[in-house]
């Protein structure tokens, strides 16, 4: 039963830090001298870029262990995985976009993180697009995990490539290279983001491994016909 | 003859029956190049410029075709079952298919070369560098896109899943062989060439190594 509730009580714990963190960013936290207001997205973008990059790698290796143990559960885990990996990456493109405008003056540039991220949607939703049109749970785990494999050792060679063509973005936001009064904020939101999703990822590998167990149950047995059972002439 | 060979042969005999899906690619190929230029106009300029890029959007456009259509004659039949009970790794088969599949598309990126210099004036001299651009390109086009058609040729909606799969996937190919072949075609002063080209060696070392890895797992389960 305690076991039943832990995504719920992962998913208040971390809604209670969303709240925390983003009152504190928005309200407590100083104004930065050069961008002002618009870096309060920080609070949420960089946690959202740093559990995005965590479900995916959590979906790799979901993936390996599912293609080494075979295990459906592993695969239950990995599409829970790719979906809020994928969702997060989508928020941070989004977020992204909304940070770029005002400071960029453009809402999308060919950044090597912004196309990485762009290039990661695409790539690991085209998995989520695979999984719905293979209807043996099987063939749908195997080609799955060897899709996701591919995709995450693809990442660095993206992000490399798309480096050496364009940038812009600047350098990576940790509380390491922030100023101490930005901390916090990031700090509770990251931790909140990550409550977040590991209790959404708990949920949605509980809701893949109930549809595999109907799945592999095959379906129910056909009632019998109605007419068969009627006697002859029950109806006179 | 080793399995490898056996398989190549096989499949290189395969393209060579059916080689006139490959005419087909290729036409559609260069009538991507004829529609790219309606979509920037007229500017000869301005077609010289983008060259490059069209000639890997229309040879990665025509990729798919060949692809999708490479497992086509082992979808048949159940006769990728029979091969698989062959005395030979399921990993010689990826290879060979995989290496038909990249000479197949380097000799389409061969093809719409002249259609690429007549319609856009790209000519360039030094022609044994772009035809090694175009194979390296084309091995890394081949290498991801023959193991996902080996999946999706098993799966309903393969024409639309395999460009999804494949197409964020080779991102890096595009980037480095556009811009080899741009750096050919307009004049490479900061000497730049070499790293894209090694940029396309690195992504083909990874990737040929990695899906011949995983292919067993694909055709096995």
């Amino acid at each position: 039963m305690q076991g039943a509730r832990l995504p719920s009580v992962m998913l208040a714990l971390g809604l209670a830090l969303l709240l925390w963190g983003s009152y504190w960013g928005l309200f407590l936290a100083p104004r930065e001298t050069y961008m002002g207001d618009v870096q309060r997205i920080m609070y949420v973008h960089v946690p959202t870029a740093w559990n995005a990059m965590l479900a995916l790698t959590f979906a790799f290796a979901c993936a390996v262990l599912s293609l080494l143990r075979g295990d459906p559960r592993w695969d239950a885990r990995l599409e829970a995985a790719l979906e809020v990996g994928v969702t997060l990456s989508a928020l941070l493109c989004l977020q992204g976009a909304i940070w770029a405008k005002p400071t960029w003056g453009v809402w999308w540039d060919w950044d090597p993180r912004l196309t990485t991220t762009a290039v990661l949607v695409f790539a690991f939703g085209a998995i989520l697009a695979l999984r719905q049109f293979v209807d043996d749970p099987v063939k749908r785990a195997t080609w799955s995990a060897v899709a996701a494999i591919i995709a995450y050792a693809d990442v660095p060679i993206v992000y490399f490539s798309v480096k050496w063509w364009n940038s812009l973005h600047q350098t990576q936001s940790s509380p390491e290279t922030v100023s101490r009064a930005f901390h916090w904020p990031l700090r509770i939101n990251a931790f909140g983001m990550l409550f977040v999703m590991s209790g959404l990822i708990t949920l949605r590998a509980r809701l893949a491994a109930l549809r595999q167990e109907e799945e592999l149950a095959g379906p129910l047995p056909a009632a019998a016909p109605r007419v068969a059972s009627a006697a002859p002439g029950a109806g006179a | 003859m080793s399995p490898l060979r056996a398989a190549l042969r096989k499949d290189l005999l395969l393209q060579w029956r059916t080689r006139a899906q490959a005419v087909a690619v290729f036409a559609f190929g260069a009538a991507a190049l004829l529609l790219f230029s309606f979509a920037v106009g007229p500017n000869a300029g301005v077609l010289r410029e983008h060259a490059a890029g069209f000639l890997w959007l229309g040879l990665l456009l025509s990729s798919t075709l060949t692809l999708a259509e490479s497992f086509h004659a082992e979808a048949e039949h159940r006769a990728l079952e029979g091969l698989l009970l062959l005395p030979a790794p399921p990993r010689a088969l990826y290879y060979a298919k995989a290496l038909a599949n990249a000479l197949a598309l380097a000799a389409v990126g061969a093809g719409l070369v002249p259609v690429m210099v007549v319609l856009y004036d790209a000519a360039t001299p030094r022609i044994p560098a772009r035809l090694g651009i175009i194979l390296l390109g084309s091995a890394g086009l081949s290498a991801p896109g023959t193991l996902y058609a080996a999946m999706t040729s098993q799966a309903p909606a393969r024409q639309t899943l395999l460009p999804l799969l494949l197409f964020p996937l080779v991102v890096p190919v595009l980037l480095a062989a556009v811009k080899a072949t741009a750096l050919l075609i307009h004049g490479d002063p900061m000497g730049q060439l070499r790293s894209w080209a090694l940029l396309l060696v690195c992504f083909n070392v990874i990737h040929w190594s990695l899906c011949g890895l995983l292919f067993d797992r694909v055709v096995e389960d």
